[in-house]
């Protein structure tokens, strides 16, 4: 175990009007067998113990599997290790006396609620306007009743690997959720039993995400910040179906 | 049934007839997905046009009477089925129109873009993935955009100093560039040009969904090819003139 003395520049906001500013805290004595966000509730109950206020941030699971985590850190979304949400990055990541500047996710659709809070409910959105399938009522099926060739299981796996932290859009220097939503419809569009709403979900989640995100200009920045490792193949297949779902949708008769 | 009332844009406005749907082309260009599809169709006809541009231009190295051979050809494209220069001036319309919706597209979804971070970063961001190219696809875009109204001016329409014949292509190539400034320009530009198409070539593929794993390790090496061999061709041709290689 080694001890790291660290300078935090952590952004501080009263509220989603209020105007912010980064806060300059001395955190010494930090044990590098801390996950970051240990990092911060020590800093916080300092606080706490100084008569300050605590600063406000999302966690929850802190397993890296409920995408409840965000923060910029030193400029990368979920801070410098691939692959990894802010609650499993560990503070051996960091030298001794170094700067760690934390910003909150920036886009209009993410505004902030406090510190470092944001409210991602535009993602709910999204995943409202298309991501279920439609099932048989009544007793559960058998397992393996459907039969799944292995590869598309496995895609469709690496795209439900999404948790939904926001973290391709906060990387994204055009703020566009063409990761998140294409690896919400991939995963449902890749399976059998999503076979139903394809492209009408394709088409209702394209563009209930252009109602809240910016547009996608193939950087690239997305897939490096994910902790999943979601990889952009999913956005150029979204976009293959959006172009299907125009074609196929005006031929449904029924539509008037 | 569902309680809550987000008021959303469009979909919140409760009338679902009231709305007459646009046109197909019309209604898909609306979504940011759709401009981004015009935008690498338009580029891929860019493209087009810039490879057979630079190719044709090689001709130059063939001496006057082959380079204003070949531009005389071009006004009497398939002369018998159409009268002498119509389908130069339909290639030039095509040209045009996909300019003007790849200038439009670029436009509107950068405008998008900002609007959905109205509040940037405060600190350094530290881009991992996003390279020089991809980041200033716009700037590339622009200054070319303006070069090419200035190569339309001196070699197209009035000429810019030098002396200039119209019809006498061979001749205006050599008096323009052999100015060292104008030089400079045409290089500075297509290495603008190259950079535009670094990311661009690359870019198109994710935009049109063409993403198979077969192949998807040659795009990147497909866009950086292009772009060299345009930037090699056309920055050629000021060097040869400047070096006396081209011209009387």
């Amino acid at each position: 175990m080694n001890e790291l003395n660290l300078t935090l520049k952590i952004w501080r906001q009263a509220g989603p009007d209020a105007p912010g500013s980064f806060d300059t805290i001395a955190a010494p004595g930090i044990n590098d067998e801390m996950s970051f966000l240990e990092m911060l509730d020590v800093v916080n109950e300092r606080l706490i113990n100084e008569g300050k206020e605590a600063v406000v941030f999302d966690h929850d699971c802190r397993e890296g599997i409920c995408g409840t985590c965000s923060l910029m850190i030193n400029g990368q979304a979920h801070g410098p290790q691939k692959g990894t949400a802010t609650c499993q990055l560990h503070m051996r990541k960091f030298h001794d006396g170094q700067e760690i500047v934390i910003e909150p996710w920036r886009a209009t659709a993410f505004p902030i609620v406090k510190d470092l809070m944001v409210d991602r409910s535009a993602f709910d959105r999204i995943v409202e306007s298309g991501g279920y399938i439609t099932a048989e009522t009544g007793g559960a099926s058998d397992a393996n009743l459907t039969p799944i060739p292995k590869p598309v299981a496995d895609a469709a796996m690496d795209a439900a690997a999404c948790i939904g932290c926001g973290a391709c859009v906060a990387a994204c220097p055009n703020s566009a959720a063409n990761l998140f939503t294409a690896a919400k419809v991939g995963h449902l569009n890749l399976l059998p039993q999503g076979q139903a709403e394809r492209f009408s979900r394709v088409e209702a989640m394209v563009d209930t995400m252009e109602e809240f995100f910016g547009s996608c200009t193939n950087h690239g920045e997305c897939q490096e910040a994910c902790p999943k490792e979601i990889s952009i193949d999913f956005i150029a297949l979204m976009n293959k179906d959006y172009l299907k779902s125009k074609f196929k949708n005006r031929k449904t008769l029924s539509r008037g | 049934m569902a309680t809550t009332t987000v008021a959303r844009g469009k979909a919140a406005a409760g009338s679902t007839k009231a709305k007459r749907k646009a046109p197909f082309p019309v209604e898909f260009y609306r979504s940011a997905l759709g401009k981004k599809y015009v935008m690498a169709i338009t580029g891929i006809m860019l493209m087009g046009f810039v490879f057979a541009h630079m190719v044709g231009n090689l001709k130059m190295y063939l001496g006057a009477e082959d380079f204003n051979h070949y531009g005389e050809f071009l006004r009497e494209l398939i002369v018998p089925i159409l009268p002498r220069t119509v389908a130069l001036w339909l290639l030039r319309l095509g040209l045009i129109g996909a300019f003007g919706l790849h200038i439009h597209s670029a436009y509107s979804l950068t405008r998008m873009n900002h609007a959905a971070r109205t509040v940037k970063y405060q600190s350094k961001r530290d881009y991992i993935a996003a390279n020089f190219a991809s980041r200033t696809m716009r700037w590339t875009g622009v200054i070319f955009g303006l070069f090419l109204i200035w190569h339309l001016f001196d070699l197209s329409w009035t000429g810019t100093g030098a002396t200039y014949v119209r019809g006498e292509a061979y001749q205006n190539v050599d008096h323009s560039l052999s100015r060292f400034p104008v030089a400079g320009l045409y290089i500075v530009a297509n290495l603008a040009l190259g950079i535009h198409l670094f990311h661009g070539a690359w870019s198109l593929f994710q935009s049109m969904g063409w993403n198979n794993p077969r192949f998807n390790a040659m795009r990147r090496n497909f866009a950086a090819g292009f772009a060299a061999i345009i930037v090699i061709g056309n920055v050629s041709f000021p060097i040869a003139v400047l070096a006396g290689i081209v011209g009387n």
